[in-house]
């Protein structure tokens, strides 16, 4: 077979999303459905919503409660799943419960959380630590169970204990699967996110999208929905890169360089 | 010190289910204990021993059948398109390193696009209805069924594919026969996250703007405040979550008994 050069594939990859993007561009230009806005339009309407008041009251306080639900479903659910490691029976018990709750479609749990916490942020953040800890629970437990006994040996032998352990023996061997859970959790948490400011409405992105969909702004709503895809891949993209980082180490990062 | 690693000695299958039934009891019992506390000031919570009492009435009434099959046409409708695309244009776009390239920057994007985000473009589209769900289901499935296939025909096995050409089979021959074949366990992985995929885009896009099926009940439910129903139907929802589950796994166990990943994962 040919070979052709990474250079090749990476002029490929720019000209091929520029033409995908010029096409989608042409087409809706010349749709004639009422829902199609012209890029332009959009784009300008992009910018003009994004660097007014709505990025102080709906993107922003949107950004933290993710941030918040995210960061606190991580530790919660990596020291649960430490909690759960230490006892077969806990786990027997434990594990079939969660598993139910879990499959539970996450977003049929937000009626739960408003009766219980009622509307606001609480409420919000709460809902994404509940949803996003399973995926990394589960996956704790997983590297949990597969620690090298070799290693852990080697740190008895040594007399590394505690938060030594801890730190540098223990977590980095199961990060590969944190990690992992980690990244099943993140669009878990931008879909509660939107899903919560849909249903009970008093600001963010997701109120925003709502609201310019009802009123019929429909260059608004786009700039939402852009807005909203864009996050998703940025997070992507900043997820790849702190994953790559972490795991310089790991071997099966290794490979794909 | 008890060290927190998981050792998995022999499981006893009974001691799994007398711990796992103990779970049941003791979550039951929170849960009772949590509305005995809090009952009398918050109305909307509900015991359990009266959201069991409207599940049976649920299961007795057609019109809960009637939204739950609502809710699974959209899923199966949705999955079936999402895979006969997903496939379809997996294995073009795998089968050229130039098509891959070309079209990977593009897939990663959609990919990562919260699906959630379309759901008021749709209600203005189609209104609430079964087209808008399986819409949003294919939406939240065929990119990531995409690229599993792309992988899977990536992943064949050039010898055979070799031995295959030599033995004179064509183009279409080899990608029934050699090339979907040993790119069924990758498409396998992408259809057991579809399938539960496409249930929470199915629920969520019911409950959120009121698409037909089962999600909707649980909207109507808590508008007309019938908590004790909701919970109920929230209830059902993760029995549903659960038999697709143990649906797509075993499915998964029986066509795939033949490949490596199974006969590890049996044990």
């Amino acid at each position: 077979m040919r070979r052709l050069s990474p250079w090749t594939f990476r002029v490929i990859e720019l000209v091929a999303t520029a033409a995908i993007f010029a096409t989608v561009w042409v087409v809706v230009g010349s749709n004639r459905s009422y829902i199609a806005v012209p890029v332009p339009d959009m784009l300008k309407t992009f910018a003009s919503v994004w660097t007014s008041d709505h990025l102080w009251n709906d993107a922003l306080p949107s950004l933290r409660r993710l941030a918040l639900g995210y960061l606190a479903a991580v530790v919660i659910s990596v020291s649960l799943g430490f909690v759960l490691g230490m006892s077969r029976r806990l786990r027997l018990a434990c594990l079939p419960v969660l598993g139910f709750v879990r499959a539970i479609p996450p977003v049929a749990l937000l009626p739960i959380f408003l009766v219980v916490f009622g509307v606001g942020d609480v409420m919000r953040i709460s809902i994404i630590v509940f949803v996003c800890c399973w995926p990394i629970l589960l996956n704790t437990l997983d590297g949990l169970g597969e620690l090298d006994e070799t290693m852990l040996a080697t740190a008895r032998s040594y007399h590394i204990t505690g938060a030594d352990r801890l730190f540098r023996v223990l977590l980095p061997a199961i990060s590969p699967r944190v990690l992992a859970g980690m990244r099943t959790s993140l669009s878990l948490a931008v879909l509660l996110l939107v899903a919560s400011e849909m249903l009970a409405s008093d600001g963010g992105i997701g109120f925003f999208l709502f609201q310019s969909q009802q009123a019929f702004r429909l260059s608004e709503m786009w700039a939402a929905v852009i807005l909203l895809g864009l996050l998703g891949y940025v997070l992507n993209i900043l997820f790849t890169v702190v994953e790559r980082r972490l795991l310089r180490w790991h071997a099966s990062t290794r490979a794909q360089h | 010190m008890t060290s927190p690693v998981v050792r998995s000695p022999v499981l006893k299958r009974r001691d799994a289910w007398t711990y796992g039934l103990a779970g049941f009891v003791v979550a039951i019992a929170l849960w009772e204990l949590v509305t005995r506390v809090w009952l009398k000031s918050n109305a909307q919570l509900a015991a359990p021993e009266d959201v069991f009492v409207a599940l049976t009435r649920l299961v007795t009434d057609g019109t809960f059948w009637q939204e739950t099959g609502r809710t699974m046409r959209a899923w199966a409708i949705g999955l079936a398109l999402s895979l006969v695309l997903g496939v379809a244009a997996g294995v073009l776009i795998g089968s050229s390193r130039v098509l891959w390239h070309a079209f990977r920057p593009t897939l990663d994007f959609l990919r990562s696009v919260p699906g959630i985000a379309l759901m008021p473009l749709t209600l203005l589209l189609w209104g609430p209805t079964l087209r808008s769900d399986v819409f949003l289901i294919v939406f939240g499935t065929v990119w990531t069924l995409i690229v599993q296939t792309t992988y899977g025909v990536r992943a064949v096995d050039e010898m055979t594919l070799e031995t295959a050409r030599s033995f004179g089979f064509n183009r279409i021959q080899r990608v029934f026969l050699v090339v979907l074949p040993s790119s069924l366990p990758y498409l396998a992985t992408g259809l057991r996250i579809a399938s539960s995929v496409a249930i929470t885009v199915a629920i969520s896009a019911e409950l959120l703007i009121g698409n037909p099926g089962l999600g909707n009940q649980i909207g109507l439910a808590r508008s007309y405040g019938q908590f004790t129903e909701m919970y109920a139907l929230i209830l059902t929802s993760g029995v549903l979550g659960v038999a697709l589950q143990a649906g797509s796994s075993a499915l998964e166990r029986r066509f795939l008994r033949w490949h490596e990943s199974q006969r590890a994962a049996q044990r």
